[in-house]
């Protein structure tokens, strides 16, 4: 039994702003895997939710001729790990929406949620942030578009005003094409678990060189974020075992991570080393055939 | 001995109502006009209530009763799932209240409500207002037993539930005559059994007046008794009803919401109450596994014979007692039969914290016992540069071994089939060649570990065991069992035997699987590994008696005397020449409808086992530990038991499959965590608490060593637990073989690998 008093389910994004600018205390309810658990907690209560699943087209995932990728945000991660257009073009995002929660979750939870939620364990967050993704959100007077890393305020807060509504995710053809890339999940389990670190290396290269490195990391700081210093460390450096490892080091400077009753400190600042050259190592593999030598 | 039905791989018996989702649990029962009861609980580890303030949660539109500890008869109860002992001194402890006037431990109950819905009775329970005195509380055992701790409860004010010194031998003489001795301390965590389905009950007043409560318990009868002395009512007014069960292990061979929903039932006059757990609910407020600490001093000579042990477990038991000190003594009774030791002090201690309650889970105190010794010879056979196959080996016991204490004697010992069996399946000498110089990220190891458990509670708990058979006019049979089938199989496997002693086929025998005390013959219910064995026992005497009198009409009818016949597929044969007289359907008939002596066949048995069997076991594993970041993989894991005739080897492979799962989360990932600070529980959801997914789980595999145990009533001994004592030793040791890095604490999680590579200076 949930503490729901009342669900809205608009038909158009237009009816669901109304709805939002008449009635501010309106929760959107985009899946529900995240806001169910608060509810269940006894964290939010006396909810009035407005659904955006009656609004149609809000799961569309679409290849714009110019090549910008839109992605709905009532794509759900089943849809989205399953789009012919996303394994083609954003691997990385096929990679990170798998290993969301379990079956049942990824069927029910979506993009535009999960990023919403500003969760910084978000599977998604990561990978969006190192395809430099923007956000499309509709407001009452109009739509605006945010670079995702400008999106997170805090943890579990977004720069999403009031009846505001984020629609897509849209990823440009220049933050995509001719990269490979790598998302690794570390987690206690294979499965149906939260990120203990989330490593999504999106790369370049050019004659044995890395032309371009993005590194972005969930669970590492407050807001998920991505790793200026290696990024700038690697841009230009040949591929090696020893560039590779170096970066891995570069990219704890960006980190915060802090003590927890689930993974200290010092682990996590250690796996951001080991895990952002082993996703770089296999981003490079992927990418084709630069001979790096075993580990 | 040649079978019909048993060692078959029958089918379930509930396979498919619980696939088709025919098989109704607890919570699928209703009741017109069910109301709903949720409790308050306590924010604080230890806190003395001064004052409960109900009247806004009374005053609520839709709340129907609001109770607290001065509603209640004020009975101290026991809860564990034990016999009534008629020898007071052999009583459990009690020491609990429905609803307590204390707080022991963050979620002690402090106040219920009954209202329409959850979420009413939810709002009401912010409505009351708790005036608590905040007491000082102490979460590890060890201080809990320093002058000056906290005292939890008046009646123990040195927190010591139970303190014991056994010795077998002379350990001082034995001590002197060591070459080597060796010392170790080895912990394991608090964990829980992570049943499907939670702890629910209802309960009502029926047209007769009684207390009607159906509930989700692996222990109907007990269950009945316990709420009858909670209550403070005659047990005769009280009828308890079990149905199809989603998993106990032990969480539910404990009375938790039974007297409470029969309380709140009798609040709103008797009208229905359902008083169902939830997940988190469950975390804090059943039962846990009791973490234990062990100091360890070992005597061996320099052949490598182990002469003499001396053992401390420090054992936490939480706010309440439980099965309290029971649970360090038992183990303590069955490692003893599987060494053989020229003597042993056992010095257990278990002490009250200010956590949730531990109690019976899944083999009693074995997982956390093996742990330690397993790990403990290990690392003497490191020490002294010994194989470690072959130096448990040589210590073992044989059969003819008898326990001085328990009287329990060994009749049948396949350990060492066992051994050899595992070691081959995991290629054991040619892996090891093959492991022993490495370098990499990624290293790779064997580990093994035995085990020795006992089939029931004989001779420290009592062991009874009723079935009903009663034959339909068709030959086939209902099978009647106060033992209850929690997921386990025993409504299978027990089925199997009365087919084979009736000569029946297996769909011929038609289960009774729901116990109900009024009607169901009596029997302690599932827990112990019990069922095969002692109830199984029960079966067969019970089969005897109806076939007895199915041949005996057949025989009046023939002229051929008893002992010439016999009853093979429902029919009566001649035993010699193998000749069908008559269906067994005839005789049925006649029992049925014959005009001058018909009665209809039936067996009734009520057996009293005092004897045990020993079954034991052993675990083959493969890891490979990432050096970098500490994570362990199972490559390959093998339990090897000796558990004497396997009734159903699909079930025994489940079990297998079942209690190795369950280890390995003991082993690498699950553990309940506690703030420090405040004593709240950290991690008491499926999100927080690492159980294993199946993604995590490696395949398993099973090998049985079956040799017909004379005491088991078709050879059978115990499996059931016995298939999660030995597999988080056997990780651990091969995690030490792959690294050199001994872990002397569960569970072997990520980050606490690394931190021991750290120190080890291999990273």
């Amino acid at each position: 039994m949930f503490d729901i008093v009342n669900i809205e389910k608009p038909d158009s994004l237009e009816t669901a702003l109304k709805m939002l600018s008449h009635n501010p205390d309106l929760k959107i309810i985009a899946g529900g895997t995240d806001l169910l658990i608060k509810m269940h907690n006894g964290t939010l209560e006396n909810a009035a939710l407005l659904s955006l699943r009656k609004i149609p087209g809000m799961d569309e995932i679409r290849c714009l001729d110019d090549g910008t990728i839109t992605i709905g945000a009532m794509a759900t991660f089943a849809g989205i790990f399953r789009s012919s257009i996303i394994n083609e073009h954003l691997p990385v995002l096929s990679e990170a929406a798998v290993s969301v929660g379990g079956p049942q979750i990824r069927n029910a939870a979506t993009i535009g949620g999960n990023i919403c939620n500003g969760a910084v364990s978000a599977d998604s967050a990561a990978t969006l942030l190192a395809y430099d993704a923007e956000l499309r959100i509709l407001g009452t007077e109009g739509a605006r578009t945010v670079p995702i890393r400008e999106f997170y305020a805090g943890p579990g807060k977004v720069n999403l005003k009031p009846a505001e509504i984020l629609t897509h995710v849209v990823i440009h053809k220049t933050g995509y094409s001719n990269t490979s890339g790598c998302y690794i999940k570390y987690s206690n389990r294979k499965a149906m678990d939260i990120a203990m670190l989330g490593v999504s290396v999106v790369c370049k290269a050019e004659e044995g060189r890395f032309s371009d490195v993005r590194i972005a990391l969930g669970v590492a700081a407050p807001v998920p974020i991505r790793c200026g210093e290696a990024e700038d460390y690697a841009k230009g450096k040949e591929i090696s075992y020893e560039t590779m490892k170096e970066i891995g080091i570069y990219a704890v400077k960006a980190s915060k991570a802090r003590d927890s009753w689930r993974a200290s400190k010092a682990y996590r600042e250690h796996l951001i080393e080991i895990l952002v050259f082993r996703a770089l190592k296999e981003a490079v593999i992927r990418g084709g055939g630069v001979h790096i030598g075993e580990l | 001995m040649a079978f019909d039905v048993v060692g078959k791989r029958t089918v379930r018996k509930d396979a498919v109502a619980k696939v088709t989702g025919r098989a109704k649990y607890a919570d699928d029962f209703f009741e017109r006009d069910m109301l709903v009861g949720k409790v308050l609980r306590s924010p604080y580890a230890h806190a003395i209530v001064k004052n409960i303030d109900t009247s806004a949660a009374k005053a609520l539109p839709g709340v129907e009763a609001v109770i607290t500890h001065e509603d209640l008869p004020r009975l101290k109860y026991a809860t564990a799932g034990h016999p009534w002992s008629l020898d007071p001194n052999h009583r459990d402890v009690a020491d609990r209240l429905m609803l307590t006037d204390k707080a022991r431990f963050v979620g002690d109950g402090i106040a219920a409500v009954v209202a329409v819905d959850t979420l009413t009775a939810e709002k009401a329970l912010k409505l009351i207002k708790v005036e608590y005195e905040v007491l000082p509380f102490v979460l590890d055992p060890e201080k809990a037993i320093e002058p000056g701790a906290p005292v939890i409860h008046e009646e123990r004010p040195d927190n010591v539930l139970g303190a014991s010194n056994e010795e077998i031998g002379d350990i001082k003489e034995d001590f002197s005559k060591a070459d080597r001795i060796f010392e170790g301390i080895y912990e394991t965590s608090i964990v829980q059994h992570c049943h499907l389905e939670i702890q629910t009950a209802y309960a009502y007043v029926d047209s007769d007046s009684r207390i009607v409560i159906v509930s989700s318990t692996q222990i109907p009868h007990i269950a009945r008794r316990i709420v009858g002395q909670a209550l403070g009512i005659p047990w005769g007014n009280i009828r308890v009803i079990k149905p199809y069960l989603g998993g106990g292990f032990g969480n539910k061979q404990d009375v938790i919401v039974e007297p409470l929903t029969a309380a709140m039932s009798l609040a709103v006059k008797g009208r229905p109450v359902r008083y169902a757990l939830t997940r988190e609910e469950c975390f804090i407020d059943t039962r846990t596994r009791h973490a234990m600490k062990f100091y360890m001093k070992t005597a061996v000579t320099k052949e490598g014979k182990m002469l003499s042990l001396h053992m401390r477990p420090v054992s936490n038991n939480g706010a309440y007692a439980s099965h309290g000190h029971t649970i360090v003594m038992s183990a303590g009774g069955k490692f003893r039969l599987l060494y053989d030791f020229n003597s042993i002090k056992y010095e257990p201690k278990t002490v009250y914290t200010n956590l949730p309650s531990a109690g019976a889970m899944r083999a009693y105190g074995c997982p956390q016992i093996f742990f330690a010794l397993e790990s403990h010879i290990e690392d003497i056979t490191r020490e002294m540069k010994m194989d470690p196959i072959e130096f448990r080996k040589q210590n073992l016991i044989s059969v003819g071994k008898m326990d001085p204490h328990s009287e329990i004697v060994v009749r049948t010992f396949g350990l060492p089939e066992c051994i050899e069996k595992g070691k081959q399946l995991i290629k054991w000498d040619e892996k090891l060649k093959k492991y022993k110089e490495q370098k990499g990220t990624k290293r790779r190891g064997l580990g093994m570990a035995c085990f020795s458990y006992a089939s029931g509670t004989y001779p420290h708990g009592f062991e009874i065991a009723g079935v009903r058979i009663i034959m339909n006019q068709d030959g086939s049979v209902q099978l009647q069992v106060g033992a209850t089938e929690i997921g386990q199989g025993s409504d299978t496997v027990l089925s199997q035997i009365a087919a084979e002693v009736l000569g029946l086929p297996y769909d011929m025998v038609h289960i009774v699987s729901q116990q109900d005390t009024d009607i169901t013959p009596f029997d302690l219910g599932a827990y112990a590994s019990r069922q095969t064995f002692v109830s199984g026992a029960a079966v067969k005497k019970a089969a005897e008696e109806a076939k007895g009198k199915a041949l005996e009409i057949a025989a009046r009818r023939t002229g051929l005397s008893i002992d010439a016949l016999d009853i093979k597929s429902a029919r009566i044969i001649e035993k010699k020449s193998g000749n069908e007289i008559c269906t067994l359907e005839d005789i049925a008939m006649e029992s049925y409808y014959d005009l001058v002596n018909a009665a209809p066949i039936d067996g009734n048995a009520s057996v009293n086992m005092r004897t045990n069997a020993m079954a034991y076991g052993v675990t083959f594993a493969e890891v490979e530990v990432d050096m970098e970041t500490g994570r362990i993989e199972v490559v390959e894991i093998y339990n090897v038991h000796d558990s004497g005739v396997i009734i159903n080897p699909l079930l025994a492979e489940g079990q297998v499959h079942g209690g190795v799962s369950m280890s390995l989360g003991y082993a690498l990932s699950e553990q309940m965590l506690f703030d420090p600070g405040t004593g709240r529980p950290l991690n008491n959801n499926f999100l927080d608490y690492k159980l294993q997914t199946i993604m995590d789980t490696p395949e398993i595999g099973s090998a049985f060593v079956q040799i017909p145990e004379p005491e088991g009533s078709v050879g059978q001994k115990s499996l059931g637990e016995n298939t999660t004592i030995s597999p988080a030793p056997a990780v651990r040791n091969a995690v030490l073989n792959a690294t050199g890095i001994a872990i002397n604490k569960l569970p072997m999680t990520p980050q606490k690998v690394f931190e021991e590579i750290k120190k080890a200076g291999l990273l």
